[in-house]
């Protein structure tokens, strides 16, 4: 039976307005809405339905995640949405090598066989912490994936190249790293999932001692961008004129 | 000492942005006082390997493997590794793309090496080793301090000049023993169009969202797009709409792009679709609402109805080109 993991990261909304505090270096996140990472919430989608469409081949889905209690109810939100289990490695999740250090503790001591990773958290749009862990379990990766399908106990991925798609196998255990396309819409909590999400098992484990390789040093938001210049619908021969002569890309 | 480069082959051919690659990696190492030194790994021909001296690469290491054709991460980790270690190199760069965002992660911790992904500088400061990366899709950047001696970075496309610098390069080939054993993954099926234009690749992009109505009016699309020859993209509704592929569809759960000219016809400017396209060079939006976010986001804008507007567009592009 195939057990599979979810890694999910807490991010703020999609729409957040992005702010700073203590002179740039910290991110101000008053009134800021936390979500699950969108890659990991699709991810989470596609696990549960591979448990639906094959409910004796997959015994269960686990997410885990690595962060302090205040992102608890992002991982309640995944159970909510049909996770069984949940596991918190109480550690900030300061780098990515640090981060994929803690949970490839949680895959060793439960012999996970299909992780979950999305493509990148988009906060910090790192790309980072499926392919580390992978190397520091030293077990294959496949990255920008759009499809996991189960064969009997065979997995196919399929993962998107330039200009096209490969069709891969890979033998258990393996990290997939996915994208957009691995499910079609995040599954929506129904009010029974909301339920019993309440009674199911939040194991939260302490982090190990680990290094953290790079460290950020403060943040800076883009430089204003100069108006629009509004070009009259009459007269559009002005806009080719401008994008010839003036900004010089035509 | 040098800095190593992995430059990427499309069918045995490099693009734009292996020379932008290059043209990076010889500024850092200009910085350091080193020198550049590329690894290519697939069926590369001497003579496309000599392209890279133009942009200052010293030495081209090549490694021809027939089994090594399409990426297998342990694998290439493995040779990327090697090279490090014969080239003695400080500072790894790869391109923030497919490729690079598969292979960095796992030369970091293979390596013990800081990974700073989606840098779009060169770096502020060596030592600390201090670097400007992009976060929130571009809505901030972040400076990254890397603490370990070696450092891997991956380059966001389209954030540095190509820059001229003949070099004479010596190619040489790498050989590093692959067994069947270190292939951990098998490609049962490839499917891909080679002379498509890429999206990723493009210069310039036109556009489509909602506002265009239905995937009867593509036309005007990809009749503008040919003239130009730009890629063509669309907006998130559009695809799940099925009017278009999914591969085309810009923004934050789509493809990342940042080319010259973005054309946006009947797109609103979503937060969400801004994060694709916000590091375009010059964007140009063609919406009827005046208010619609996108011109707040855009260099040019008509104020207009796309099905008017785009023929027009099309008419004048077409007199421009007859008069150049
Ligand atoms: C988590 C999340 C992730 C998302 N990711 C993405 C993403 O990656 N990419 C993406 O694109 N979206 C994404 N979205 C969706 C996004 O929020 C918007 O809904 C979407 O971008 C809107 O697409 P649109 O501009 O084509 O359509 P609309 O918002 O419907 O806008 C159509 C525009 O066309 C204009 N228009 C209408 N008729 C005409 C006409 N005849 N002539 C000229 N203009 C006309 C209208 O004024 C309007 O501004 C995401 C949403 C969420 C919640
Ligand atoms: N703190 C975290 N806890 C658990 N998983 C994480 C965490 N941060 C990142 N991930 C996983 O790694 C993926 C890529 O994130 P990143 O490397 O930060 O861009 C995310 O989509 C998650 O699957």
């Amino acid at each position: 039976m195939i057990k599979i993991l979810v890694c999910i990261s807490n991010v703020p909304d999609t729409t957040t307005k992005i702010k700073f505090t203590n002179n740039n270096k910290t991110l101000d996140n008053t009134g800021t809405q936390w979500i699950i990472n969108p890659w990991d919430e699709l991810a989470l989608t596609r696990a549960i339905e591979m448990k639906e469409a094959a409910p004796g081949a997959v015994q269960s889905v686990t997410v885990a995640h690595v962060g302090l209690a205040d992102s608890e109810p992002t991982i309640r939100k995944a159970l909510a949405m049909g996770a069984d289990d949940a596991i918190r490695v109480n550690a900030t999740a300061n780098d990515s090598y640090s981060v994929a250090v803690q949970l490839s503790e949680v895959v060793k001591n439960n012999s996970f066989d299909i992780i979950l990773c999305g493509i990148e958290s988009s906060d910090y749009n790192n790309s980072t912490v499926g392919g580390m862990l992978s190397e520091i379990l030293g077990i294959p990766s496949v990255s920008s994936v759009s499809n996991v399908t189960l064969e009997g106990d065979q997995v196919k991925l399929k993962r998107e190249i330039d200009g096209g798609f490969e069709t891969i196998s890979v033998s258990n255990p393996f990290v997939a790293i996915v994208q957009k396309g691995i499910a079609k819409e995040p599954r929506i909590p129904s009010m029974r999932g909301i339920m019993s999400a309440r009674t199911k098992t939040l194991q939260v484990l302490e982090g190990i001692q680990t290094e953290e390789l790079v460290e950020y040093v403060d943040f800076v938001l883009p430089s204003a961008k100069s108006s629009c210049k509004k070009i009259d619908p009459e007269n559009v021969k002005e806009l080719i004129n401008l994008l010839h002569n003036e900004a010089k890309v035509i | 000492m040098s800095v190593l480069v992995y430059t990427e082959n499309w069918d045995g051919k490099f693009k734009k942005l292996t020379f932008e690659l290059i043209s990076y990696a010889n500024e850092i190492a200009k910085k350091l006082n080193v020198d550049v030194t590329a690894l290519s790994i697939g069926d590369v021909s001497d003579e496309e390997l000599q392209k890279l001296g133009k942009y200052g690469a010293k030495k081209v290491l090549s490694v021809k493997d027939a089994r090594l054709k399409n990426l297998e991460n342990n694998a290439y980790t493995s040779i990327v590794s090697k090279a490090v270690v014969t080239e003695n190199a400080s500072v790894i760069v790869l391109s923030n793309n497919y490729t690079g965002k598969a292979l960095a992660p796992r030369l970091s911790v293979r390596l013990k090496a800081g990974l700073a992904s989606g840098v779009v500088e060169l770096p502020s400061n060596i030592e600390p080793f201090v670097i400007k990366k992009k976060l929130f899709s571009g809505k901030a950047f972040a400076n990254v301090c890397v603490k370990t001696p070696l450092k891997v970075l991956t380059l966001f496309q389209n954030s540095f000049e190509i820059k001229i610098s003949d070099n004479n390069l010596s190619i040489q080939n790498l050989s590093v023993e692959i067994n069947d054993s270190d292939i951990k993954t098998s490609i049962l099926d490839v499917n891909k169009q080679t002379n498509k234009l890429l999206l990723t690749d493009a210069d310039i992009v036109v556009s489509g969202g909602r506002g265009m109505k239905g995937p009867e009016n593509w036309w005007a699309i990809e009749e503008l797009a040919t003239l130009l020859d730009a890629a063509t993209a669309c907006s998130r509704p559009v695809s799940d709409e099925g009017w278009r592929t999914h591969e085309e569809h810009t923004g934050q759960t789509g493809k990342v792009i940042a080319p010259n000219l973005y054309i946006a016809c009947g797109i609103s400017g979503a937060i969400q679709h801004i994060a694709g396209v916000s590091s375009s060079k010059c964007i140009v939006a063609i919406n009827k609402d005046p208010e619609a976010p996108i011109f707040e986001v855009a260099d040019y804008g008509i104020v207009g109805d796309v099905m008017t507007v785009l023929p027009e567009l099309i008419n004048s592009v077409k007199e421009f080109k007859n008069s150049i």
